[in-house]
């Protein structure tokens, strides 16, 4: 995958059916990867709404269990009420009666809403800024590390070079993890003692990233919950670090959300937005059963994007998020 | 924790409360409320139409629609149901006929197992046991690293055999050597895995094969969605659960992966995690939070909180002060201080009854440690005479005291006004009647 490539300004346009800031030939790559990655859920519970639809007419009776299904993949009883409002009504304008039109209907909604953030991703064409700094945050255990591990393997195969900050200084070990991966992918990994601060490690980070020329500076901070008004504080701290040195970075700030999260993961999202504007989610652990369906009340109340999902153990499972591919795994 | 559900319930009651007589729509309006509540607690659906049905059907059979208090008995029927499915008893660590206690802790990715395995070491040592970790997760990098380095902060041995060897034969070996130790409990750490992953899971059901553990613990995350039951269920089936602990309560998730887990596996849950230190380990006590989850507030949970901060006997001797009305200054500055030491304050805010509905008007964060700094430092510039006989201090004094601690005449005020305020209230209380929390501010 390559991935916040640099691209030269007389590279071909996209061709017609590839996602949005990529090319067919890596759309079609992304899909079959996100397929793959989805095959379990399908199997799962969205997997019985495709079958919902080859059952029968579309009666009064099968909204219920779609509300049901929707609301077991995640989305909330809010979100899921509001999609299928948005379905029935298109449903009783158009006249469709048959479950394959339904369906139809079903599968624009959820990817318009997929496809609407207010806040637009940011593409990294020409020219790229430098370094480009990325911010990872989100709870303890979300999968703040390894994403990045993964990041940092698809940078290097676009031609970049990564810079990793290891500014989790808090949790046990967490220095040590990121240091594993950097050699591991031969990644450069700036660190202190345990217990320093984060700040510094940040801003000698960004020094390395400097020198190095043309680096992305992925910055790794410690889980922390939302709630914790002191731990957001320090995020925010961290921020001006880097902002003091580069007032327009952090280009982007990820925010890693467990598949697995449930209807907190709107509250996290909210929270870490408030407090340091997040611009984009990576989707971790998208390889189990969990369906990621508070993804759809992120975006629709919140309008972040789904930047990256996880989609294994291995470093190559990372893969750029598509709104249609998602949803098409999910209803297939 | 669950404090939406809270408010949630207690709106749909109110309804009732209002007009006194109940309809058979009332009740299933109210079962709606509850329904989308427990959804947004991220109660399993399955759980949760099992749950309201239930409810409907004992309200039903109670009679409660013609009764003269119908809102009373909903609320009893739901409160029971819920302790009910919550577990009854909190439940006990299970004991091994022989020493060492085998533990085995398994669980997703993420959901804190090895922090876990640290708290629960630091909590059998702190009981006055042996607790002794072994390093089973070879797979996570610093994964071994962690658990060495939480092992040696707690002074706890550990059995590591870096990444090199099969989890089953490190156990085997660390147990061996627990043995040796002497050690009463053995903890051990395993990598997170997926549920679907039959590699690892099949290496899960090995370890347990092979070290046939007293205790199976799946940690679980609070935040968990609806996938935790399919998760929890898809362990129990490989390994046999025998418990659960439930980790990050201490944000705002509601938690309702642990009702749905207890619900569906009938696998207690036995410890909550209400915070990174290694200490914020608590025994899970179903009855207490179903009465959490129904505003009833949690004081048992501050009260034990509060023993083990304050020792039974400063507390006895406090409680003393408190019924003769000699509760002074110095004694203010002292539960100051004790309180402080309990955790964050708006942790123990939200286990008193009816702090959901003040919640809003509080502003919980700015009461934190400023607030118990500067009151210190009022108290702290004030003389021995001063503290002892506060009603004594005149306009001279406050200005002196204020100029002694660098605030305003304004602060030392303020701080006589609460202090007077919550010596009413502790007389209040001791002559049996408390006020309304809700008009506190």
């Amino acid at each position: 995958m390559r991935f916040w490539r640099r691209r030269s300004a007389d590279e071909d346009a996209p061709a017609g059916d590839a996602a949005p800031g990529f090319t067919a030939g890596e759309t079609g790559e992304m899909r079959a990867q996100a397929e793959r990655a989805l095959a379990r859920s399908r199997s799962g519970l969205f997997g019985r709404i495709g079958a919902l639809f080859e059952r029968r007419e579309f009666g009064d009776d099968l909204w219920e269990e779609l509300e049901e299904l929707l609301i077991a993949a995640d989305t909330g009883v809010a979100v899921a009420g509001r999609i299928l409002d948005g379905v029935r009504a298109r449903v009783r304008d158009t006249g469709v009666t048959t479950a394959d039109g339904v369906r139809a209907i079903l599968r624009d909604e959820l990817v318009a809403i997929l496809e609407a953030p207010a806040v637009a991703p940011p593409r990294w064409d020409a020219p790229f800024p430098e370094p480009l700094v990325i911010l990872v945050v989100g709870v303890n255990g979300a999968g703040k590390t390894t994403s990045i591990a993964k990041l940092a393997a698809a940078l290097r195969e676009g031609g970049h070079t990564p810079v990793l900050a290891a500014a989790d200084t808090f949790r046990a070990a967490a220095i040590d993890q990121l240091r594993a991966w950097g050699e591991r992918l031969g990644a450069r990994v700036v660190a202190h003692q345990p217990g320093g601060d984060p700040g510094a490690v940040v801003f000698d980070a960004l020094a390395a990233a400097e020198a190095a020329g043309g680096a992305v500076a992925v910055i790794d901070t410690a889980g922390r919950l939302h709630t914790k008004a002191n731990l957001m504080e320090e995020l925010r701290k961290v921020v001006r670090v880097i902002q003091r040195r580069h007032p327009d970075a952090p280009h982007e700030t990820l925010l890693v959300l467990d598949a697995t999260t449930g209807q907190n993961g709107l509250l996290q999202a909210r929270a870490f937005t408030e407090a340091v504007n997040v611009t984009g989610i990576v989707l971790a652990k998208l390889d189990g059963t969990a369906k990621g369906g508070i993804t759809f009340a992120i975006a629709g109340e919140l309008g972040l994007p789904v930047r990256l999902i996880g989609t294994g153990e291995a470093l190559g499972d990372l893969a750029p998020f598509d709104p249609a591919t998602f949803v098409d795994a999910l209803l297939a | 924790m669950f404090e939406a559900l809270t408010d949630k319930l207690q709106d749909a009651f109110r309804r009732f409360g209002a007009r006194g007589v109940v309809t058979e729509d009332d009740l299933d309006r109210a079962l709606r409320d509850v329904r989308l509540a427990m959804l947004e607690a991220d109660v399993n659906f399955r759980v949760v139409r099992e749950f309201t049905s239930r409810v409907r059907e004992r309200a039903l059979g109670a009679d409660v629609l013609r009764s003269l208090t119908p809102a009373q008995q909903v609320l009893d029927i739901v409160n029971r149901e819920l302790t009910e499915v919550l577990g009854g008893d909190a439940a006990e660590l299970a004991v091994a006929p022989k020493p060492p206690a085998i533990m085995l802790l398994v669980g997703l990715q993420g959901s804190g197992k090895t922090t876990t395995a640290a708290k629960l070491a630091a909590r059998l040592k702190a009981d006055g046991k042996r607790p002794f970790l072994v390093a089973c997760d070879i797979y996570r990098p610093a994964a071994v690293e962690q658990l060495v380095t939480l092992a040696r902060s707690l002074d706890v041995p550990v059995h590591e055999e870096g990444t090199g060897a099969k989890p089953a034969d490190i156990a085997e070996r660390g147990l061996a050597q627990a043995v040796r130790a002497a050690a009463t409990h053995v903890l051990i750490d395993t990598a997170g895995r997926l549920h679907v992953d039959e590699t690892m899971m099949a290496e899960a059901a090995d370890l347990r094969r092979r070290l046939n553990p007293h205790e199976v613990l799946f940690v679980a995350d609070a935040m968990a969605g609806q996938d935790a039951v399919t998760a929890a269920q898809a362990f129990h089936e490989q390994v046999a659960l025998t418990g659960v602990v439930l980790t990050k309560l201490d944000g705002d998730a509601r938690g309702g992966a642990a009702l749905s887990i207890r619900a569906v596996l009938g696998v207690p849950v036995k410890f909550i995690g209400t915070g990174e230190k290694t200490d914020a380990l608590e025994p899970f006590h179903p009855d207490r939070l179903a009465g959490r989850i129904l505003g009833m507030g949690d004081m048992l949970s501050l009260i034990d909180k509060a023993k083990t901060t304050m020792g039974d006997d400063s507390a006895r001797r406090f409680n003393d002060k408190l019924k003769k009305g000699s509760f002074d200054l110095q004694d203010f500055i002292d539960q100051l201080r004790q309180v402080r030491e309990m955790g964050p304050l708006g942790q123990l805010l939200q286990m008193l009854p009816g702090f959901n509905s003040i919640k809003a008007q509080l502003d919980v964060d700015s009461l934190d440690d400023d607030y118990f700094g500067h009151a210190e430092a009022i108290v702290l510039s004030m003389t021995p005479w001063e503290r002892r006989h506060p009603e004594r201090i005149d306009g001279r004094r406050r200005k002196r005291i204020a100029r002694g601690c660098g605030s305003a005449p304004a602060d030392v005020n303020r701080l006589l006004k609460q202090f007077f305020e919550a010596r009413k209230l502790a007389r209040q209380i001791n002559s049996g009647r408390l006020p309304a929390l809700a008009g506190m501010r």
